[in-house]
């Protein structure tokens, strides 16, 4: 656990010493910011009486969107870079177990996304204030557990990834291609069969976080889900290592 | 303290090292000599527990090295042959970092006698991205220390390095070696030379010889070479030296300036000495130029490559 934590605060500190991280923190914001102030403004600026108030999911749904594409540049460095710098051997070569090194480097990361969604939070509030009686509490909880559970899984699929490769581009390009067809692609088979569509509809993440999650309801299988894609992910990557190692 | 038997690692197709079997004790310099690409680097890496061998087993400290890699890595220290190391953190947050991968109690103090100890104290707070050769090589060498290891393994551990620096990093490694082994690789053979207890000349992945770097010069050179310069140009002098009894070859490399030898055991140096004066010609200089590892290394490699493959 201590090595975990020793390898997951480096990870925390760099992203701070990182454009690449800033740019994808603002870019987050920024889109988030405008499509929250869109919808304040027709809200706001509606003729015809008083219209239905958004509701929190107008954060988290486009988060999670845009987590498709920003997730693999934070994860891309990880560990390809440890590799192509060479720098893979001291830590291989430090008293540090496979998974307590891909688990640190993930943790890192999620740490530094938490912060990203951290900030968000402050679009929730201003709902509150404008709006009564106040944002939906059970959907709010339910969206932001949502989006954290999301984060968790692409990241350690990121990790993964990245622990295969030496040159990030590769690790960046083989992510999001993962995560496109695990976000956005697996459901289509889904709706196509009605027999036999239900392996797709079990690994669709998309519909178990903007079908459940992000409509306020929480079920347990959604979360076993999140947390065991998370697992496998951090699992393959010390695979990955490892089997470096014997080659 | 390091045990290998029949050790042997395939990348592919490739054999890069071929059953060696080799020793190193407690308070032991061995010194690993070879030309690039002779299996130095691999065997090391399976050593500190980067990379298991194919075939062969291999113990540090009393661990094996595939089954309880953890324990073997908690005693090692271990300086990769390119010193790898992270640019983006000042010397003394890398070192730190190590410290507590490590799970060195009071990390910071530590960090800060090792740095102490390899002439880093007033570079604590750079970026390594800024360090010059030098002074990367003992951040290596001080991430390599950090945990006072058993065992400490050093790949080419003075390549690059100015003149002084190369004095003060084998001052270190001595002071070390004293009381733990040290496994080191180079291919500077004067450096094997002067620090190791014993070495092992490695080639194409087999140990072609291991002996004290002493014993390994008179075994395969056979005779005591000498060299004798005297004042003037001395062409007569040729005749004289060959005449003596026991030397076996003589050669005038210049003027003044000859080469002779004799077999070892029968020290001819006094009557040497004697006849030059006696001959009325002023004695300048009379030494042993011994074969040098260079030499040596040579030889050896080249041996192995008239041998028939088996």
């Amino acid at each position: 656990m201590r090595n975990i934590w020793t390898i997951a605060k480096r990870e925390y500190k760099i992203y701070f010493n990182s454009p690449l991280a800033y740019i994808v923190m603002l870019i987050i914001l920024g889109v988030i910011g405008i499509i929250f102030a869109y919808n304040l403004i027709n809200l706001t600026s509606n003729p015809f009486g008083s219209p239905e108030p958004p509701d929190i999911s107008i954060v988290t749904g486009p988060m999670a969107f845009m987590f498709v594409f920003s997730v693999p540049a934070l994860t891309m460095r990880l560990l390809a870079d440890e590799q192509r710098m060479g720098t893979m051997e001291l830590l291989l070569t430090a008293p540090v177990r496979d998974w307590e090194l891909v688990t640190g480097k993930w943790l890192g990361s999620f740490l530094f996304v938490l912060t990203i969604i951290a900030v968000t939070l402050i679009f929730p509030l201003i709902l509150h204030n404008l709006t009564t009686p106040g944002i939906d509490q059970q959907l709010m909880l339910s969206s932001y557990l949502g989006i954290i559970l999301v984060a968790a899984a692409f990241l350690a699929i990121g990790v993964s990834i990245s622990a295969m490769f030496s040159n990030q581009f590769a690790a960046f390009f083989l992510s999001m291609g993962v995560l496109v067809i695990l976000w956005f692609l697996i459901g289509i088979p889904a709706q196509l069969f009605f027999s036999g569509g239900d392996f797709f509809r079990y690994i669709d993440m998309n519909s178990r976080f903007y079908d459940s999650l992000n409509r306020g309801v929480i079920n347990l299988s959604d979360i076993v889900y999140f947390l065991s894609v998370t697992a496998l992910g951090l699992f393959i990557g010390a695979l990955a290592i490892d089997i470096r190692r014997w080659r | 303290m390091i045990r290998v038997s029949e050790l042997t690692k395939d990348y592919g197709m490739r054999r890069a090292i071929d059953s060696l079997t080799f020793q190193a004790e407690q308070g032991e310099i061995l010194g690993f000599l070879g030309p690039n690409g002779a299996g130095k680097t691999t065997t090391m890496r399976i050593l500190t527990g980067y990379m298991p061998p194919t075939e062969g087993e291999a113990t540090v400290a009393g661990y094996d090295v595939v089954s309880e890699s953890l324990e073997v890595r908690r005693r090692v220290g271990y300086l990769p042959e390119t010193v790898p190391l992270y640019n983006d953190m000042t010397v003394f947050d890398y070192l730190k970092f190590m410290a507590d991968l490590r799970h060195l109690p009071d990390a910071e103090e530590r960090v800060d006698e090792t740095l102490e100890w390899v002439g880093l104290e007033d570079r604590a707070e750079g970026y390594i991205g800024n360090l010059s050769k030098g002074m990367r090589q003992r951040v290596g060498l001080a991430q390599a220390l950090l945990h006072r290891p058993e065992v400490l393994i050093l790949d080419e551990p003075t390549i690059g390095l100015d003149p002084g620096q190369v004095v003060e990093v084998r001052n270190v490694i001595r002071e070390i070696g004293k009381e733990r082994t040290v496994l080191l690789s180079t291919h500077i053979l004067s450096e094997a030379q002067q620090l190791c207890d014993r070495v092992l000349i490695i080639n194409k992945g087999r140990i072609v010889a291991e002996d004290t770097p002493a014993n390994l010069q008179a075994s395969l050179v056979g005779v005591e070479r000498n060299l004798l310069r005297v004042r003037g140009e001395a062409e007569d002098l040729e005749e004289k030296l060959r005449a003596m009894k026991g030397v076996s070859k003589v050669q005038r490399k210049e003027d003044g300036l000859f080469e002779f030898h004799y077999a070892p055991g029968q020290d001819i140096r006094p009557e040497v000495a004697k006849m030059v004066v006696n001959a009325g010609y002023d004695l300048l200089e009379l030494r042993p130029i011994g074969m040098s590892l260079e030499e040596i290394f040579l030889q050896l490699t080249r041996e192995e490559e008239t041998v028939p493959e088996m």
